[in-house]
């Protein structure tokens, strides 16, 4: 009896009501940890070097067959579907699991990944001498080292159960070598080699459409690339000859079919024994393959390897962005504030500008296209390029169109910002300024923006952060999957504003939607977006502080 | 603004005049500088503010500068005019090539003539060669694109041709080099075996297939088709010759048309009937169907087809146009249907010119008038008289270049004149956009996106309406996730939490609000769409088990004794019930699965497909429901969070006094205090929720496809623009109409937010107010 009126009166009371309130609250705040949690888990835990399993497994049809290969997933799954592939499972049991190995050698077997059901599996084990090699190309390969070969013949060692790891180390840290050298001399000098020549094209093509050519300068064209194309020719033989050097070892591997293959150490990565690799051992590789991760290129179409054309790209367009979007922010922000005539004008582009905060950004990326890119950017090819004509210079997406919209893009959120900032400062210490005979220009300068910098700072870090993350309108002004080169490079102007850019956010889609094998990209793309979400949330949490403290100054100097 | 910056200057000057006459010591020049820094600044100010609202500005201005031409009419300005070439005999018909620098002219006495269509300069004048003695009674143009002429004669033969341009640069000037090609030989083919004259023709050559379609003197209709085989071993190439007559007609017959892929053919009898034949096997045509084309009392006086050869365009005598094409019922027969009509002209229509590559047409009537015509857009784009005098009607011929630009016309003067015209989208119209629209060989009108297709004579299918429902569809299923998670949770942290609580769970949500949304997308294209297809019935059961865990986890709460309450701080119940919630989601998944294996054998998504006959995609609005949500619920949450929180406080704490529980204080005063806001939020959140691009574009299948299962994707404006832009050909009618997407976007998204925005001052003064 007491115990219902007791219900009765606590629901009276409304207090169910307040406690299912904190139950979104408590919701929305798993959701929130939740998704990081996934991501960090996920992001994290793919460079540690899985262990390699050998597995006697029983197929439907009875066959009998070996696999090597890590164990990425496992799943439950109705007990009808297994029952289709031919697996029969005990009365009574209505899902059951099937595991999703990794097998490498895309070259050899087609697939990579292939799902396996547990009743099929007779023994499982992770033999200690069991090889993973990375490779350049077709993904790893799983299998024991047979033998490692010079110039086609095998190398004797004293070791009867296969050679050691320690040659092939040796002979990889050779190819590394050899790789740099290579990598310097096609980047390097070639690169200048065809810059120069490329140069030299659009000059002649400059004095051909200024018409009536001098047959003196012409001539002096002429000679110049000759030159450069016989210095060209001696470059590329020299590529040539450390190209055979490079190809020169190979390792034999036996994988799990028991058929042998034969593994340039050109295209090898590194290998490694995970299964007798110690934690320390693992360690060292996780961060091996970190630094790769943020320091290499990609490899695979951007399924393996690192991403560091990516965040250059994202680094180098956030920071053109943000030299174009602060000084136009503050501007604009303190002309709404200080010098514009308040009234319903100025109330109407306040709106105006809060709404563009709230404008799409694909409405952005649909007119950086249309206007910076055909229009803005096909009026400066015909005028500033018309030698390289067809061939777009500007009128093409790339970085400088991608950093202009972009600014404009965020531009109110700075505007917003920055004018909320100025709207906090007190009116009596800008009057006390000018009381002092101070000029508005030196109230502004020395007083009004000092005291506003830290809303001028919340307001840029937060255009920055969106600017990191945005992908829509990218998509259509400049940034593309796979860049050939950077936009920086020791050619003259240095920095190529005219380039497409690979950003953080788009390898996202791109690799995670795009790509053929999505299996295998998806633990690239976990480490990406944990990537993009640090740098995000980093600034996010740095402009809600400053905004924080500057709160609590301006309450401090109110009262 | 002109007023204040005067006013500013005003100001500046007497700040250094008051510094003067307090007999501060400074030099002239520095005073000069310091006035010059102030009116630097100013104008520096002035300009970077305006040119930063412009270019804003800008933005909305360009976007209706690139879509304004998309409703933009057609218009046509005569080039040239000048006695037709090559001398007074009859014309049969009038081409011109690609980009209408040449003409053709095919005479009644057997002659090409071709000519220069800016003067009517004679490039060549050829004669076919015709039998001795042997007339031409009749002619034929096939598909544009082919370039097939026929002309039939009068000893029961026919005489198949194309023409054809060579380009060439001699001495680096183009010059196009016209001549006659005979696909199948320069000898005339037997088409009628009596050898009586043929009145009427229709014909259509592709590849190696050509069929002739012929009506006697006598009045039989004959279907004749030749195929040209090549032999691997034999030297040159041997054609074998289909005929069959087809029977009982209806009256004379008027107008033969034979469709493009040899396999329809029309015929229009006196009577304005039109009959249908499936000639695909050529010795044995089958009427298909039968129809009355006209109004009573009134004759088909035109019939030709539209590019692409599946629609009829029939002009009659009262001058109105009506499209046909072959309709499939649920029984697959066929039947011809009439799609729509145009009758914008008023005397009987002598010619139609269909366009070779867009869905259009001229005609042109017995007073000289012209019409052009786009059939899907149903738009009539100009009617105007071109043929001023009425001595000089009725029209003999007329020509429609390649690229529909410019229109060649032979009076009744026997003068050519040449006209230049302007259409650039004749595609879109209002109707087409928003409207139900009937296709080409579609049983019924619908709203259909489609924008490219392999072949050039596809027709393109814009309707923005199965786009705008996505975008719809997903801002609703967002909304019923956001909506109430969001303003619940602005209530509690708003009204109730405690102020330590509440530093960490602003931050927190607004780190949420800030997560690039591709990484949204791609979480819940590749991580939550294949979760919630494995766990849909635990997906079904949260709404259920985590607020029943809520209350039961208060309710035990409130049972426990006073004293442990007291230790806890009041408005930590956020705290409290985060391991409850974790744990009842745990819950609910665990037995989702095991719901899921004693009611629907483990497979719930594929039950709700045999079971229930509802489909069910991976990639489905529920899935982008979910991760909008996480888009969503920040800004709704952060602004309505602000609004609550800063509801005076005197009024709360007068209900309180008055009596009042926590509860009753919050829905009586501070949430109605506070509505305003939260509308705005609300809407705020809706513009979020339309404008969102990667979330739907990496989480739905992205069909354009018109329904509102939440099992089943759906392809938003936003995306569209995404996937399509790239590729989209510059100011093609395709991508002005991207951009119309995108402006539909803008305005869409400046009204929720300019409403909110407005709604938010109002409540700003109210709130100074009390």
């Amino acid at each position: 009896m007491t115990g219902r009126a007791d219900l009765k009166e606590w629901v009276r009371t409304g207090s169910p009501w307040v406690w299912l309130t904190a139950g979104t609250v408590s919701l929305s705040l798993c959701m929130v940890v939740g998704l990081l949690l996934l991501i960090a888990v996920n992001g994290m835990g793919h460079f540690w070097p899985g262990r390699i399993a050998a597995i006697d497994y029983r197929e439907p049809d009875g066959t009998r067959i070996k696999l090597y290969g890590e164990i990425v997933d496992r799943e439950e799954v109705p007990a009808a579907r297994l029952e289709e592939n031919g697996y029969r499972l005990p009365d009574g049991v209505v899902t059951g699991e099937r595991l999703l190995i990794k097998t490498g050698n895309r070259d050899v077997y087609g697939l990579d990944f292939r799902w396996i059901a547990a009743p099929g599996m007779e023994r499982i084990d992770y033999p200690p001498a069991l090889l993973a090699v990375e490779r350049e190309e077709w993904g790893n390969a799983y299998g024991y080292l047979v033998e490692v070969r010079e110039n086609g013949r095998a190398i004797t060692t004293s070791d009867t159960d296969g050679p050691p790891l320690a040659e092939v180390q040796a002979r990889l840290d050779r190819k590394q070598a050899l790789k740099e050298q290579i990598a310097h001399l096609e980047r390097g000098r070639i690169g200048a080699v065809s810059h120069a020549i490329e140069q030299l094209r659009l000059e002649g093509r400059t004095l051909e459409l200024r018409g009536q050519p001098d047959p003196g300068a012409l001539q002096a064209l002429k000679d110049e690339r000759l030159a450069l194309e016989a210095e060209y020719e001696r470059l590329r033989a020299e590529l040539v000859a450390l190209g055979h050097e490079i190809e020169r070892d190979s390792l034999q591997l036996r994988l799990a079919g028991g058929e042998d293959l034969t593994i340039p150490l050109a295209k090898v990565v590194r290998v490694y024994r995970p299964n007798e690799m110690g934690t320390f051992d693992k360690l060292g590789h996780y961060l091996t393959k970190l630094a790769e991760f943020v320091a290499d290129g990609p490899r695979e179409a951007n399924t393996e390897g690192g991403i560091f054309p990516a965040i250059f790209g994202t680094v180098l367009m956030v920071l053109i962005m943000s030299l174009l979007v602060a000084p136009f922010g503050v501007v604009a922000a303190v002309y709404l504030r200080e010098y514009a005539k308040q009234g319903p004008l100025t109330r109407t582009i306040r709106i105006a500008v809060n709404n563009l905060a709230g404008v799409p950004s694909i409405v952005y990326g649909v007119f950086g296209l249309g206007f910076f890119v055909y229009f803005v950017g096909g009026n400066i090819d015909r005028v500033f390029f018309p030698e390289s004509l067809p061939a777009p210079t500007f009128g093409t997406p790339g970085l400088l169109w991608a950093s202009l919209t972009l600014a404009i893009l965020t531009v109110p959120v700075v505007i917003v910002a920055t004018e909320e900032g100025l709207a906090r400062i007190p009116v009596d210490i800008r009057e006390g300024s000018l009381a002092l005979g101070a000029t508005k220009a030196e109230t502004l300068w020395r007083i009004v923006l000092p005291m506003a910098s830290p809303a001028l700072m919340t307001g840029l870090i937060l255009a920055v952060a969106r600017a990191a993350g945005e992908v829509a309108p990218l998509m259509m002004v400049g940034v593309v999957k796979l860049a050939p080169s950077l936009p920086v490079d020791g050619n003259f102007p240095f920095l190529h504003l005219d380039r497409k850019i690979m950003h953080l956010g788009f390898h996202i889609y791109d690799v995670g939607f795009q790509s053929p094998n999505v299996e295998a990209a998806r633990p690239l793309v976990y480490a990406t977006a944990l990537l993009l979400v640090i740098i995000v949330v980093v600034l996010n949490l740095a402009a809600i502080r400053i905004r924080n403290q500057l709160r609590e100054k301006y309450r401090a100097s109110e009262h | 603004m002109g007023g204040a910056v005067r006013g500013t200057a005003l100001e500046g000057e007497a700040a250094v005049a008051t510094v003067r006459e307090l007999g501060v010591q400074e030099s002239k020049a520095h005073r000069r500088w310091r006035l010059l820094e102030d009116r630097w600044t100013r104008n520096l100010m002035a300009a970077g503010g305006v040119a930063v609202i412009i270019t804003i500005l800008l933005i909305f201005v360009y976007l209706l500068y690139v879509v304004l031409p998309l409703f933009a009419s057609a218009s046509i300005q005569p080039a040239a005019s000048y006695p037709v070439p090559g001398g007074p005999a009859e014309t049969l018909s009038l081409c011109t090539e690609e980009y209408a620098e040449i003409g053709l002219r095919l005479t009644g006495d057997g002659r090409a003539v071709f000519f220069k269509t800016r003067d009517g300069q004679v490039i060549s004048d050829e004669r076919l060669a015709l039998p001795e003695g042997v007339r031409i009674t009749a002619h034929a143009a096939g598909d544009p694109h082919a370039a097939t002429l026929s002309v039939g004669l009068s000893n029961g033969t026919a005489l198949v041709f194309r023409h054809r341009y060579s380009v060439s640069f001699p001495n680096d000037v183009r010059t196009l080099r016209p001549e006659i090609t005979f696909p199948l030989g320069p000898a005339p083919l037997v088409i009628d075996t009596d050898g009586r004259p043929l009145i009427h023709l229709a014909v259509q050559s592709q590849d190696r297939q050509t069929t002739l379609a012929a009506v006697t003197e006598d009045g039989r209709l004959l279907v004749t088709s030749f195929a040209v085989t090549r032999s691997l071993l034999e030297e040159g190439e041997t054609i074998t010759r289909q005929a069959a007559t087809i029977p009982g007609e209806n009256g004379p017959i008027t107008h033969l048309a034979l469709g493009l892929l040899q396999r329809e053919l029309y015929t229009a009898s006196g009577d304005g009937s039109i009959h249908y034949y499936d000639v695909t096997k050529k010795t044995a045509p089958t009427l298909v169907d039968k129809i009355g084309a006209v109004g009573h009392g009134q004759t088909v006086t035109t019939m030709q087809f539209l590019s692409g050869g599946i629609s009829l365009l029939v002009g009659d005598s009262a001058g109105g146009i009506t499209q046909w094409f072959p309709v499939r019922d649920d029984r697959q027969s066929y039947s011809l249907s009439r799609a729509r009509s145009f009758s914008a002209q008023t005397h009987p229509i002598t010619r139609i010119a269909p366009e070779f590559f867009r869905k259009g047409f001229a005609a042109i009537d017995g007073s000289g008038t012209l019409g052009l015509y786009h059939t899907t857009a149903e738009r009539t784009l100009l009617v105007q008289r071109i043929i001023e005098s009425p001595a000089d009607s009725p029209v003999e011929a007329v020509a429609m270049s390649p690229r529909a630009d410019a229109l060649l016309v032979e009076d009744g003067a026997s003068r050519l004149r040449f006209f230049r015209i302007h259409n650039e989208h004749p595609e879109v119209s209002w109707h087409s956009l928003w409207g139900r629209v009937w296709y080409e060989s579609r049983e019924h009108p619908e709203y259909l996106w489609q924008s490219s297709a392999a072949t050039g004579d596809f027709e393109p299918k814009f309707s923005l309406t199965p786009l705008a429902l996505g975008t719809l569809k997903a801002a609703v299923y967002a909304m019923l996730f956001a909506v109430p998670m969001a303003i619940m949770g602005a209530i509690y942290t708003g009204y109730f939490m405690s102020a330590g609580m509440r530093q960490i769970v602003k931050p927190s949500i607004e780190v949420m609000g800030a997560l690039p949304t591709v990484i949204l997308g791609f979480l819940a294209g590749l991580w939550l769409a294949p979760f919630v297809e494995a766990n849909l019935a635990g997906v079904f059961a949260l709404p259920i088990v985590v607020p029943a865990a809520v209350l039961l986890a208060a309710y035990l709460w409130s049972r426990l004794p006073e004293a442990l309450c007291r230790r806890v701080p009041e408005g930590s119940e956020a705290a409290l019930l985060l391991p409850v919630v974790a744990a009842a989601i745990f819950t609910a998944l665990v037995a989702g699965e095991w719901l899921e294996a004693m009611l629907f054998a483990g497979d719930m998504p594929g039950w709700l497909t045999r079971e229930l006959g509802i489909p069910f995609d991976q990639r489905n609005s529920l899935v982008v429901g979910i991760a909008m949500g996480f888009a969503v619920i920040p800004p709704i949450f952060t602004i309505s969070e602000d609004a609550i929180f800063s509801v005076p406080r005197h009024l709360t704490l007068g209900s309180l006094a008055l009596g009042a529980t926590p509860w009753q204080t919050l829905t009586r005063v501070v949430i109605l205090t506070a509505s305003p806001a939260i509308f705005s939020a609300v809407m705020i959140g809706l513009g979020r929720a339309v404008g969102e691009t990667m979330i739907v574009l990496m989480a739905t299948g992205n069909t354009p496809i018109m329904d509102w299962n939440p099992f089943q994707g759906f392809r938003a404006l936003s995306a569209n623009i995404a996937v399509e832009m790239p590729e989209s050909e510059v100011n093609s009618t395709h991508y002005r109409v991207l951009f119309l997407a995108a402006l539909v976007l803008f305005l869409a998204t400046f009204l929720f937010n300019t409403v909110a925005e407005v709604v938010r001052q109002r409540l700003r003064e109210r709130y100074s107010q009390l």
